[in-house]
């Protein structure tokens, strides 16, 4: 658990920073009006249920989508210049010096089928200014075993673990991950985990979005909860929703078999009492309290 | 539990070597056809399709269509300019919408690559394999069907700008049309029907002028009618010009009509390319 990140010791220096963000698809308005800003060396994890505009905004923000209103500052570039657009242009020089920080893990992957994964992330390093040596990316993302693999003879977690060497390939600032350990099993997503704190340890931004709350809690040092295109809420996991203040849940295994439990502000107290009740071990004893899946589902469910 | 204080962000990124361009176009190009010759349908039917033609119909058909012009010579070349259609047009009006579909072509948006790299890429590829189809279906038809190879400079030119025009409307046409599919699976549904259309009416399997005067007039709308005319006069006896429906091969139209399809496949591919499909934005 990471707790007690202070971003107050660093720059202030923003990475993202987004205020009035629209977007509308026809009468579906899919943003209206998002803020927000993600710090310089931060990881950001984006929350919210399907449909709530967090990919609209994801696309905006790398460069893939326009927008109908609001300001957007990525790394201190307008994305939309990147795209080329009538509202902004940015010149080729610029914008391929944009892109070459921002690194984009997509939702779906990019197949080339037959290709090797070596192929792959050696023509993508060519890409960038100061890529990163293929070799150690494959390595470091776990398909040293697979680097003369056929890109679709990989499985659904290589495949993913792929668009994220293709991703980092660029030693990226900024990198954004749309989903990224979907399909992964429990063992490659620790590894995942492992491979994301080392990129933000070493400076790397990160933006995240996820269904994964225990991913967002294990990652992010901030989580924002997107509804109804707008960002409801932005706090650290464990606070999100008024966590620390919620009750506790003691629960216990009486004589006669029955689980019984307790909503408590004092579950230490409780607990105590209960200890005395059964002259020690209490049976069944669990005390808990809200997860961060409870909460994030509490609050989306308000609206 | 740890506290973790970020260490600074380390700069110690290495000596910045951005590829020149020449050199980008050309991984591009050979990541292309490697891609292509990887995938064992697209090399059968692109560079086996005309071989297999020419076969097929110089040994059905063996009579002479004009005093010293067998069928075959004029098949031959009905036959190359129908191959570097194949590669270029269809090859692209197929493919790219399976990348666009698969998100490869959002994948290199995300990247600094120039945008115009991607489309070098391509190129490379079509000439590529547009050179080996016709060296291909030549060295057939000259072993097997007694085929002449030009033999004066002036045909060997007629026949390199021919084809470059040719090949290079058919190229920007290819990757216009690839727009137009919705999905992966629509692309060879749209682009298969119009090249077998323009197969038959642009006087490939037939002697053009055999055919009803409403069809000449609108094959002579589009390329491969006058990539084939054009081509009949690198391979075909002087005589054989009197016989066309202009009474020449009318060379100058040829470059006229292959150049405008170049500019308007240009126009269609600035104004129409998408990176990513319809329900992607």
């Amino acid at each position: 658990m990471l707790v007690g990140r202070t971003l107050g010791g660093m720059s202030d220096e923003v990475a993202i920073r987004v205020r009035g963000l629209r977007k509308a698809y026809g009468d579906n308005v899919a943003v209206a009006g998002l803020d927000l800003d993600v710090h310089r060396g931060e990881v950001f994890a984006l929350l919210g249920p399907n449909g709530a505009g967090k990919s609209t905004t994801v696309e905006i923000l790398e460069g893939y989508r326009r927008r109908d209103a609001g300001e957007v500052q990525v790394l201190g570039i307008d994305p939309e210049s990147v795209l080329g657009t009538r509202r902004a242009r940015s010149s080729e020089g610029l914008a391929a010096d944009w892109r070459s920080r921002v690194g984009i893990v997509l939702q779906g992957t990019g197949e080339f089928d037959e290709l090797t994964v070596a192929e792959v992330v050696s023509h993508f390093a060519g890409f960038y200014p100061s890529g990163d040596d293929p070799d150690k990316v494959i390595e470091r993302v776990g398909l040293a075993g697979k680097a003369r693999a056929r890109t679709h003879t990989l499985s659904g977690g290589q495949k993913r673990r792929l668009d994220v060497a293709l991703g980092i390939i660029g030693r990226p600032a900024l990198l954004f991950l749309d989903e990224p350990t979907t399909g992964f099993d429990p063992e490659a997503r620790r590894e995942f985990w492992e491979l994301i704190r080392d990129l933000s340890a070493a400076g790397t931004t990160i933006v995240l979005t996820t269904h994964y709350l225990d991913e967002a809690e294990a990652l992010a040092d901030r989580v924002g909860v997107i509804a109804g295109g707008r960002l409801i809420e932005v706090a650290a996991p464990d606070s999100l929703g008024r966590r620390r203040e919620a009750l506790a849940t003691v629960s216990w295994r009486t004589p006669d078999g029955q689980v019984e439990s307790a909503e408590s502000a004092t579950p230490t107290a409780l607990v105590t009492e209960l200890a005395a009740r059964f002259g020690g071990e209490v049976p069944g004893l669990t005390v808990t309290r809200p997860t961060l899946e409870d909460i994030y589902l509490r609050m989306i469910g308000q609206r | 539990m740890t506290t973790t204080t970020k260490p600074a962000a380390p700069v110690a990124a290495p000596a910045t070597r951005r590829l020149g361009p020449a050199r980008l176009a050309l991984r591009q190009g050979r990541l292309e056809i490697r891609q292509f010759l990887r995938s064992r349908e697209s090399v059968v039917f692109t560079l086996g399709f005309p071989v297999i033609m020419v076969l097929i119909f110089a040994s059905i058909f063996k009579d002479e269509i004009a005093p010293g012009v067998s069928y075959t010579q004029y098949f031959v070349t009905g036959m190359i300019a129908t191959g570097l259609m194949t590669v270029s047009f269809q090859n692209l009006g197929i493919w790219i919408p399976i990348e666009r579909d698969r998100g490869v072509l959002k994948r290199y948006r995300g990247t600094p690559m120039p945008k115009w790299v991607w489309f070098a890429g391509k190129v490379i590829m079509v000439l590529v394999t547009g050179v080996v189809m016709t060296a291909l279906l030549l060295a057939v038809s000259v072993t097997l069907f007694d085929l002449d190879l030009p033999g004066t400079a002036t045909a060997w030119l007629t026949f390199g700008w021919v084809s470059t025009l040719g090949i290079t409307a058919c190229t920007l046409c290819g990757i216009a049309i690839s727009s137009l599919a919705r999905t992966a699976r629509s692309g060879s549904a749209v682009v298969t029907p119009v090249a077998l259309v323009l197969q038959f009416i642009s006087g490939v399997f037939f002697v053009f002028t055999n055919l009803p005067d409403w069809m000449q007039q609108v094959a002579a709308i589009f390329p491969l009618k006058w990539m084939c005319q054009g081509l009949r006069a690198v391979f075909l006896p002087e005589s054989f010009g009197a016989q066309e429906p202009g009474g020449s091969f009318e060379l100058t139209r040829v470059a006229l009509v292959l150049a405008a399809w170049c500019v308007i496949g240009l126009v269609l591919c600035l104004t129409t390319f998408r990176w990513t499909t319809r329900r992607d934005g």
